[in-house]
């Protein structure tokens, strides 16, 4: 009897098993390349990075060809794809999206301007930016916010970095009117998204090795929505022993900030505040001609400016700071393993800004955007100085003149 | 007795489903905070981000460190998006911290390269074994270890081909001895029917999507009627489901001196823990060595990778002498799982070429190079095939 019994539930349990051991490790099972679907291999014939582009509006040209012009004189190995998408100037479609979209799968990392988003309402919802950060799942936004030495502001020696959920809160494009006269906009939040960016954050400071975690929130107010964001972030928390954790709640943290940002290291918080913050924060050392910022998926990487304004008042006067864009390129030099060249840019662009001679409309002085980029370029670091023929852009007074200067050494 | 210990593993089976189905159902209001708490034991997202991956890195003991370092310069040189959380492992402390933390580093990233720890044998019994430990807590069920015959090292046989799978957590690494009366100990072998089928289901999955004819199951049943005897059905069990792929076993003493005089026989192999403790250094000596065979512990969550005979090598460590072959190789297994198989097939295919220039054979193959110009040769390699490198 016992027998019998065992032998039909070990038939039975061996049909419930089996589906269960069969879905249990779907990753592994990898030896050598061979057999598991080869992918696209990464050569590069003449070992150049693609990068797409999309330069936006406003100043966002500006500032990419800013970006052009120093890579060039670096000999920065990079090569864009560059792409317009406006919704503005009617250069948006959905077949720019596309190819922006197939663009971006190729190269994994972009350059991006911001995308204006017009106020009023034409029907629909989710804007361009908003369609092309879901698109590519472009959960987490960075802003590293850290005073260039050589420009006073209130507080110096800032350094605190921001870090934004960017694909559900407030943002989630769900509105509608219920009874005339009586609008409900949806805030989404969800456990999944809310652990993500909460283990991006642990991670992140993990990684440039940082010491504190603060989730930003309104969950005195928002009890179930912000609370179960908060509570995520203590869930990862545990996981990370060595990052000390803590909570404040958003009015306090932006008043904090203004008083005392010493105190902060990594602020995470969910979307709509972190477009507050990343304002303020980028306020707080310069603005948003300074402070650079990048975006991440787990397969792509944005980067672009911390605060996103197209600036559109200075287009083609010339006025605006490139600093925050030539940072943020070399930011993404690094995420290419280009640490020579990442540090070459982001040196000289430092250099420039303190040594306070050439400096732009915003940050006091009288100098034009391209004075700026010259700056730049005259300071980055082994320059190569070459004349037309070798594919450079020197005189050949210059030339005699790098020869002679190299004649010291 | 029988019939309720079978409907406890029914139960245990069953129960995710209900977990499931529970979780989902409460999800309205304020209470979904308190269901949530059961969830949070299940692995984080990975840490990848931007295309680039995180990956916990224990360099260990002996030559661990060296070996890691020349992977991390290997992996900067060729542009390869990872980055590594460095995390020590102190083994001259009795506590668990160091490794505890190792532990949770690698939940939040869920992938780890790791040198072997060296398990200090003065210790007192209480302290276990570091590297048993991590496999133990994050249930890394699979050691995996590909033998393969290597092109231009001297070995006694050519053509072994032979895939290792290795039950990595229970067996005789029970770590359960005691002195019942004195003068007389009893380590338990623990042999799990949940274990033994996830175990044999694994080896035969990795037959078939390797496209591999035959599994051998290594036992002592003999002896062992119950325990081993419980694996060998398991494995024949879960064989009845694979019909393509053929079945047998044999005994391990067996499997050993046929492993010496004609190993070209063999095609995959399952086995309980110790039995492939011994068989996979069998087979790492038959194809040259403990330096040149990497392996991997796969998990449900998590994979580790380190050199497949686990050597902590502190006799050669920091005379630049160490082959860093094994290393490398794991190394690329790693990129495998990360899906990373071009950047993966980049190295694999220097580190083999390399291995055709006897010249620079360390001195475990019978060379005369050094650890640091086989990894420079290595380099050159790579950059010769025009892929985008950093400076040399």
């Amino acid at each position: 009897m016992a027998a019998a019994l065992r032998g039909s539930l070990v038939t039975l349990v061996k049909g419930l098993g089996g589906p269960r051991w069969q879905q249990m490790p779907l990753r592994p099972l990898s030896l050598s390349a061979g057999l598991c679907g080869p992918e696209k291999s990464p050569a590069r014939a003449d070992a150049t990075f693609k990068v797409t582009m999309v330069a936006g509006d406003g100043v966002g040209p500006e500032l990419m060809l800013a970006v052009k012009d120093v890579f060039k004189a670096g000999d920065v190995p990079v090569e864009f794809e560059e792409f317009h998408l406006s919704e503005v100037q009617n250069m948006a479609s959905e077949e720019k999206l596309e190819e922006v979209l197939t663009s971006m799968k190729n190269n994994k990392v972009a350059m991006k301007g911001k995308i204006h988003t017009p106020m009023e309402y034409k029907g629909e919802l989710a804007s361009y930016e908003m369609r092309l950060r879901r698109k590519l799942d472009l959960f987490a936004n960075v802003v590293h916010v850290n005073s260039l030495p050589g420009y006073n502001t209130r507080h110096n020696n800032l350094d605190l970095v921001i870090i934004r959920e960017q694909t559900e809160g407030e943002y989630s494009s769900l509105e509608h009117e219920s009874v005339t006269g009586v609008i409900e906009c949806l805030k989404i939040i969800t456990r999944v998204k809310s652990r993500r960016i909460a283990k991006f954050a642990f991670d992140y400071a993990t990684k440039k090795g940082r010491s504190k975690v603060t989730a930003v929130h309104k969950a005195n107010i928002m009890k179930l929505g912000d609370g179960l964001f908060l509570q995520s972030c203590a869930e990862i928390a545990e996981l990370y022993p060595r990052i000390k954790y803590e909570n404040i709640i958003i009015d306090n943290c932006c008043m904090q900030l203004v008083q005392n940002p010493y105190q902060f290291d990594v602020l995470v918080m969910p979307n709509l505040y972190g477009n507050i913050i990343d304002n303020l924060a980028a306020g707080l050392v310069g603005g948003a001609g300074v402070v650079p910022g990048e975006s991440y998926s787990a397969e792509y990487a944005v980067f672009e400016t911390g605060a996103r304004h197209p600036f559109a008042q200075a287009v083609g006067r010339n006025i605006a700071n490139p600093t925050a864009m030539l940072l943020s390129a070399a930011n993404m030099l690094k995420h290419l393993n280009l640490e020579y060249h990442s540090q070459m840019v982001s040196d000289a662009v430092r250099k420039v800004i303190k040594q306070g001679k050439v400096r732009t409309r915003d940050l006091g002085g009288y100098c034009t955007t391209g004075d700026f980029v010259h700056a730049v370029v005259d300071n980055l670091r082994f320059r190569p100085v070459r004349t037309g023929d070798l594919g450079g852009y020197a005189s050949s007074d210059e030339f005699t003149q790098a020869v002679i200067a190299n004649l010291a050494v | 007795m029988a019939a309720s210990s079978a409907v406890l593993s029914m139960s245990k089976i069953i129960k995710p489903f209900w977990g499931g189905r529970l979780g989902n159902t409460v999800k309205v209001l304020g209470p979904t905070l308190t269901s949530s708490r059961g969830k949070s034991s299940a692995a984080p997202p990975p840490a990848k981000y931007g295309g680039r991956h995180t990956v916990t890195l224990i360099p260990g003991d002996g030559i661990g460190p060296e070996l890691l370092n020349h992977v991390r310069e290997v992996f900067r040189f060729s542009c390869v998006p990872v980055d590594f959380e460095v995390v020590y492992v102190n083994s001259a402390l009795s506590t668990e911290d160091d490794i505890n933390n190792a532990i949770t580093a690698i939940r939040r990233n869920g992938v780890g390269l790791k040198g072997n720890i060296e398990t200090n044998h003065i210790m007192p019994p209480s302290v276990k074994s570091r590297n048993n430990l991590l496999r133990t807590s994050l249930d890394l069920y699979a050691n995996v270890m590909h033998c393969q015959s290597l092109p231009g090292v001297q070995t006694r046989h050519k053509d072994i081909d032979i895939l290792i799978i290795r039950e990595n957590t229970e067996g005789e690494y029970s770590s359960l001895e005691h002195e019942s009366v004195s003068g007389v100990v009893e380590s338990l072998k623990i042999i799990t029917r949940n274990n033994s089928l996830r175990i044999a289901d694994y080896a035969f999955r990795l037959a078939r999507e390797k496209g591999r004819r035959r599994v051998t199951a290594v036992h002592k049943a003999n002896i062992m009627k119950l325990g081993d005897g419980l694996f060998l059905q398991c494995c024949k069990e879960v064989a009845s489901g694979y019909p393509d792929v053929k079945f047998d076993s044999m005994i391990v003493d067996n499997t050993t001196m046929q492993l010496v005089s004609n190993p070209e026989q063999f095609d995959v192999m399952v086995m309980p823990n110790l039995y492939g403790n011994v068989v996979s250094n069998v087979c790492a000596g038959l194809v040259g060595g403990p330096g040149l065979v990497p392996g991997a512990n796969y998990g449900r969550d998590y994979a580790v990778f380190e050199t497949a005979t686990r050597n902590t090598g502190k006799s050669i460590a920091d005379r630049n002498v160490a082959n860093p072959t094994a290393m490398l190789l794991a190394s690329c297994m790693m990129l495998d799982h990360l899906k990373l198989y071009d950047y993966a097939s980049l190295i694999r295919n220097a580190i083999l070429t390399c291995m055709n220039e006897t010249r620079l054979h360390t001195a475990d193959i019978g060379g005369q190079g050094t650890t640091s110009e086989v990894v420079q040769s290595i380099m050159r390699i790579i950059q010769s095939k025009g892929q985008l490198t950093t400076e040399l």
